[in-house]
């Protein structure tokens, strides 16, 4: 519908000092301090951390998900930080996202769900429910189309989950711990689809993850992040960690032994 | 006990419609107006959809202002304002002005709760998706909080019967109104029994319909 006007196939992101403050009771929380960013249309990047180190706060900023204290967030070379609130929503239609908790309609069927999307964008019944099926048969999930997420597996709520989030055809896909909550063989396939996904449409997406494995097997580089921080890139091709959190990460991608070096609590 | 039951049956069976008019009336206002105050004040709230902090405190503190009431001095406070849009403080037209009033804090708190449990993802989901505050309310919120907002309607229900009951005490008519008529200033303790018979079918009833509609709307 807005198409024309919202030109994100292969986007770009590039963002310039943005930061994200959290008032709250007890003083204010530095989610995320003073960060440039770029990242190439059609690139596939990790943002790797521990819990609470700022990488949902990051990728939420990337769609605005939630409003920076500073800085400018740009898609597509498009600034969305000065956007009204339709030109926001509008924009977000182009951005895909998808989480840890697959975070679907209970009440709603697969097919639904995804067309949920569509209807928001005043997409009429016939049409969206024909665009449903279709990224429903692309996730592989046809035969599931009258299920409700409650009848699903894990593997298949996150696919459903992504037909939704690429029902809309969108240039970037924000992925938020997307297999944080499956078990390895359900993960890698759900990788291997982004992987290919990036491959044939050029998707550029962004992965929020602690797990390295996932990291090195889909990402390009990887922004290791800390105490509301990007402290290095990582070349995934070529890895040379210099933080201890990153030796951490790159040491325990070979899996875990008893001479892995902890990383300081804090650096 | 049967033969009270011929002999004030009529007189039951009236105060049984005047409970569920009262009931009715109440019900209806508690949605109409108690549902978007609570839908109101979960928007507002911090972190909400349209956080807005001291509107939305103020309109916390005149709910909790009226909930902390004791029911019976708000009916006699409400007098009033009760005459002048029945034109009576007596019967279970007026009694449902006070019983409104009463309901439509404590129904919108039940509801702001409902809304709060929905989790927070699957509106993050809906706004990264493009949807509009208007659209999430419609396609995210009532829909995934109904379970949960039947639940509220049914309490909400079952307590305003029970205080249509104690509205009797100021001539509210209703099952109540009888009891305390017949059965505590005349003694007739069978009436008495009879009404809180009467009382527990209806708690019952509504109860059991509540959780049929609930169970209904639930898709998890
Ligand atoms: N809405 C919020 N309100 C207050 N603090 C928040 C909020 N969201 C995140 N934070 C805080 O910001 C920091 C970074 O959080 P987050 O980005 O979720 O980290 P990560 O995804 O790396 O675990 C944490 O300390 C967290 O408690
Ligand atoms: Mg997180």
């Amino acid at each position: 519908m807005n198409d024309a006007a919202n030109p994100v196939m292969n986007a770009a992101i590039e963002m310039r000092g943005v930061s994200k403050r959290f008032d709250i009771q007890t003083g204010v929380v530095h989610a995320l301090r003073e960060t440039d960013l770029d990242i190439a249309p059609g690139e596939i990047v990790g943002l790797l951390g521990f819990s609470g180190a700022g990488k949902s706060t990051l990728l939420r900023l990337m769609n605005v998900l939630e409003t920076p204290s500073s800085g400018t967030v740009r898609i597509g070379g498009r600034d969305l930080t000065g956007l009204n609130d339709a030109e926001l929503r509008a924009a977000r239609r182009k951005i895909g996202m998808i989480f840890q908790q697959f975070n679907l309609l209970s009440h709603d069927t697969a097919l639904e769900n995804v067309a949920f999307a569509l209807r928001i964008a005043g997409v009429g019944k016939t049409e969206r429910d024909k665009r449903a099926r279709e990224a429903l048969d692309i996730v592989g999930l046809s035969d599931k189309a009258g299920s409700y997420p409650a009848q699903l597996s894990g593997g298949q709520r996150q696919r459903v989950a992504i037909a939704r989030a690429l029902v809309n055809e969108p240039g970037v896909l924000l992925c938020d711990e997307a297999t944080s909550a499956l078990d390895p063989h359900t993960s890698l396939s759900i990788l291997r689809f982004l992987k290919d996904l990036n491959k044939k449409r050029g998707t550029t997406i962004v992965v929020v993850t602690h797990d390295i494995k996932v990291a090195s097997y889909i990402c390009s580089r990887c922004a290791i992040m800390q105490d509301g921080q990007i402290i290095e890139w990582i070349d995934m091709a070529d890895p040379k960690p210099e933080s201890s959190l990153g030796r951490f990460f790159m040491e325990t991608a070979k899996g875990w032994s008893d001479d892995t070096v902890l990383p300081e609590e804090n650096a | 006990m049967i033969n009270a039951l011929f002999e004030y049956g009529g007189l039951l069976q009236k105060a049984v419609w005047e409970t569920l008019l009262m009931v009715g009336i109440t019900m209806t206002v508690a949605v109409v107006l108690g549902g978007p105050l609570g839908l109101i004040l979960f928007l507002t709230s911090r972190g909400g959809l349209i956080e807005h902090r001291w509107f939305n405190e103020i309109l916390g503190y005149a709910v909790n202002v009226l909930r902390s009431f004791p029911f019976i001095i708000l009916l006699v406070v409400l007098i009033p304002v009760t005459r002048f849009l029945v034109g009576t403080s007596i019967g279970p037209r007026a009694a449902a002005v006070g019983l409104s009033v009463a309901a439509i804090p404590f129904f919108a708190r039940l509801v702001e709760q409902s809304l709060r449990d929905v989790p927070i993802g699957v509106v993050d989901a809906a706004r990264s998706t493009g949807a509009s505050v208007l659209q999430i309310v419609r396609f995210v919120l009532l829909p995934e909080a109904m379970p949960a907002l039947v639940s509220s309607f049914t309490v909400t229900a079952i307590s305003f019967i029970a205080y249509s009951a104690v509205a009797g005490a100021i001539g509210a008519g209703g099952i109540g109104d009888l009891a305390i008529r017949y059965g505590y200033y005349r003694f007739e303790s069978e009436v008495m029994i009879w009404c809180v018979i009467v009382m527990f079918a209806l708690v019952q009833a509504v109860q059991w319909l509540g959780s049929w509609a609930a169970r209904a709307v639930d898709k998890r």
